[in-house]
């Protein structure tokens, strides 16, 4: 099997809707099918031995993830925001890449003999002759795709065709899009979530509309030009759209589905969301690279169910990754790697056959009976619902305890004056780890620490309360909305911090 | 034949082709048009044609299971045949769908 089978069967039932683009000038699915199998054409012409693509959201991307299929070599977008360097040493690790890049990103590729525009790509794509599909097997890598390494060099996850299209299959009807649906795409290609989107949204017949660099008050607008009835976000681009919107609910009736994930979603935006778009269902997807994409969901109904309940364990379900989509089995294993009793925190451990769990220059890191350890902490309650409660990697050990800062976060967010907070384990000669909070005050609100600390031990045991406390303008994050907290930490080491901590 | 999650058939005798999204066990007969179904690489057998009673067609992206609803195909290309395992025809399988997520 192949991912360019999806295409096929778009193909081949969807002649009169628009695959990608605007309403008015968009591209069919028939052209995609023919800019496909002549791009595959320009591919093996050029006999290179993988693609990758620098460059943001638009026609070239969905084109050349299915063209490189077809040719039967694998395809790796890469972040164009990364240095020269950065890109060169990516590069390095792929096999003799066709380098498609937009012409915005041409300077940052050097030394590289096999270089085309992305314009040049789409142009011969659409002239070339049309190539048959080249015969793949199951376990072929599809897609290459580099973690964003917050915590280290980026590693190379290998999609297989059979993890993609499992998923794909698995949790998707075809044609299960109305004529009228599109989506506003707002993660950039590097993302499995862009990955993602291409091959479900071509599958369920979905038009797809690119925003190709976000912007809080340009999604408003396209998905108001653009009839858009449902989007996917990562929390930190929510933030934003909410805070442009300000007290005044969306004019946009299109709007019925609202998909977030890639990052905790702050309760706070979240419910200011909800309010500011009454009409639109909101969907929480979990899910890594790891695991082709989504891998639980919380759907529109739980979030309402949520919302009007009075029971505590269901009221709390507004802020989890809801339930295992089809295919997919979870456990949460103990330090002893073995299953923890009902409803206890541990790791979480996944299967099933969307999940790759394969790394470049590593191999698999699944054990013997076919589990990835996802490194997320979380628990699951009685109804099967999952709460992520961060990585493993972010736990701070303070005194021989085991504390998460996301349930340090989840409080500190809540707090009336602060717009955003972080919480981090820093060295301590008495403790091994102290907690250190850093704080975004809200614009124009005074953040005094004593009384934030007292905030957060009338809320939480007392082994949480953080033992310093930070403010800061505002915290790293990387543009698909990830914490980068090595940041937070090398910044909280660095000489020049000791002068600004409000230190207890 | 032993299905196989993800394997490829096709009909011998109408242009249906399906993906195995969730196999039986040990060994299936499975047929479309009623002549067994072949690897997806395979060629007909020559001389055959679709069996009277065995040519309700199927329909393109439709999953179709047995009585049991162990077995789980998708139809990639639509024809002709019936899909039937062990004589019995395969039902369409009501879907439910997931919201979109990406």
């Amino acid at each position: 099997m192949s991912i360019a089978m999806l295409l096929d069967m778009a193909a081949s039932a969807y002649d009169s809707r628009t695959a990608l683009g605007r309403e008015a000038d968009g591209m069919g699915y028939e052209s995609l099918r023919r800019t496909v199998a002549g791009g595959a054409g320009v591919i093996r012409a050029s006999t290179a031995g993988s693609v990758a693509f620098i460059g943001l959201n638009g026609p070239a991307f969905p084109s050349l993830l299915i063209a490189s299929a077809v040719a039967g070599v694998p395809f790796s977008p890469l972040n164009y925001r990364l240095s020269t360097d950065g890109l060169a040493e990516l590069l390095a690790r792929l096999d003799r890449p066709l380098v498609v890049v937009d012409e915005a990103f041409e300077h940052a590729v050097g030394g590289h003999d096999l270089v085309m525009t992305a314009g040049a790509w789409l142009s011969a794509a659409r002239e070339a002759p049309e190539v048959p599909a080249i015969d793949v097997a199951d376990e072929d890598c599809a897609v290459l795709l580099f973690t964003s390494g917050t915590t280290g060099r980026p590693k190379g996850v290998v999609l297989r065709h059979e993890n993609l299209v499992s998923y794909v299959i698995g949790t998707v009807e075809f044609a299960s899009a109305d004529p009228g649906e599109a989506v506003l795409v707002s993660v950039p290609p590097y993302h499995v979530a862009a990955i993602g989107s291409a091959l479900t949204n071509l599958y369920a017949g979905r038009r797809m509309v690119y925003l190709p660099n976000f912007d809080p008050a340009a999604w408003l607008d396209i998905v108001a030009r653009e009839r858009v009835t449902g989007a996917m976000v990562v929390p930190t681009m929510l933030a934003r759209i909410v805070d442009e919107l300000g007290e005044k609910p969306a004019q946009i009736p299109t709007l019925r589905s609202i998909a977030y994930g890639g990052a905790r979603m702050p309760a706070t935006v979240l419910e200011r969301a909800l309010r500011l778009f009454p009409a639109a269902g909101f969907v929480n997807a979990y899910g890594l690279t790891e695991t082709s994409s989504t891998i639980a969901v919380l759907s529109p109904e739980d979030h309402r169910e949520a919302l009007g309940s009075h029971d505590p364990e269901v009221r709390a379900r507004l802020t989890s990754a809801g339930r295992p989509v089809p295919g997919i089995d979870v456990e949460v294993r103990g330090d002893d790697d073995r299953p923890v009793a009902g409803g206890e925190m541990g790791e979480l451990w996944v299967r099933g056959p969307q999940v790759s769990g394969v790394y470049e220059g590593i191999g698999s890191v699944l054990d013997a009976d076919g589990w990835f350890p996802t490194r997320d902490r979380a628990r699951v309650d009685s109804g099967g619902y999952l709460f992520i409660e961060g990585r493993t990697d972010d736990t701070i050990i303070r005194g021989g305890e085991n504390i998460a800062p996301a349930e340090i976060e989840d409080v500190l967010i809540r707090h009336p004056a602060l717009r955003d907070a972080a919480v981090v384990g820093m060295p301590d000669e008495e403790w091994g780890e102290r907690i250190v909070a850093v704080v975004v005050p809200l614009e124009g609100a005074t953040a005094d620490a004593d009384e934030i600390r007292a905030f957060v031990r009338a809320r939480l045991r007392g082994s949480r309360t953080p033992d310093d406390v930070v403010i800061r303008d505002s915290l790293p994050y990387t543009p698909t909305g990830k914490l980068l907290r090595r940041e937070i930490v090398a910044d909280l080491s660095s000489p020049a911090a000791v002068q600004t901590p409000e230190r207890m | 034949m032993q299905l196989k999650i993800g394997a490829r058939y096709r009909s011998q005798v109408c242009q249906t082709e399906i993906i195995v999204v969730r196999p039986l066990p040990g060994e299936a007969d499975l047929t479309c048009g009623g002549h067994p179904v072949i690897d997806l690489k395979e060629t007909p057998a020559a001389g055959l044609s679709l069996k009277e009673g065995a040519d309700t067609g199927n329909a393109l992206g439709k999953r179709y299971t047995d009585a049991s609803g162990t077995l789980e195909l998708l139809v990639t290309k639509p024809g002709q045949g019936t899909l039937a395992l062990g004589g019995e025809p395969l039902v369409l399988k009501e879907a439910k769908p997931l919201p979109a997520s990406d």
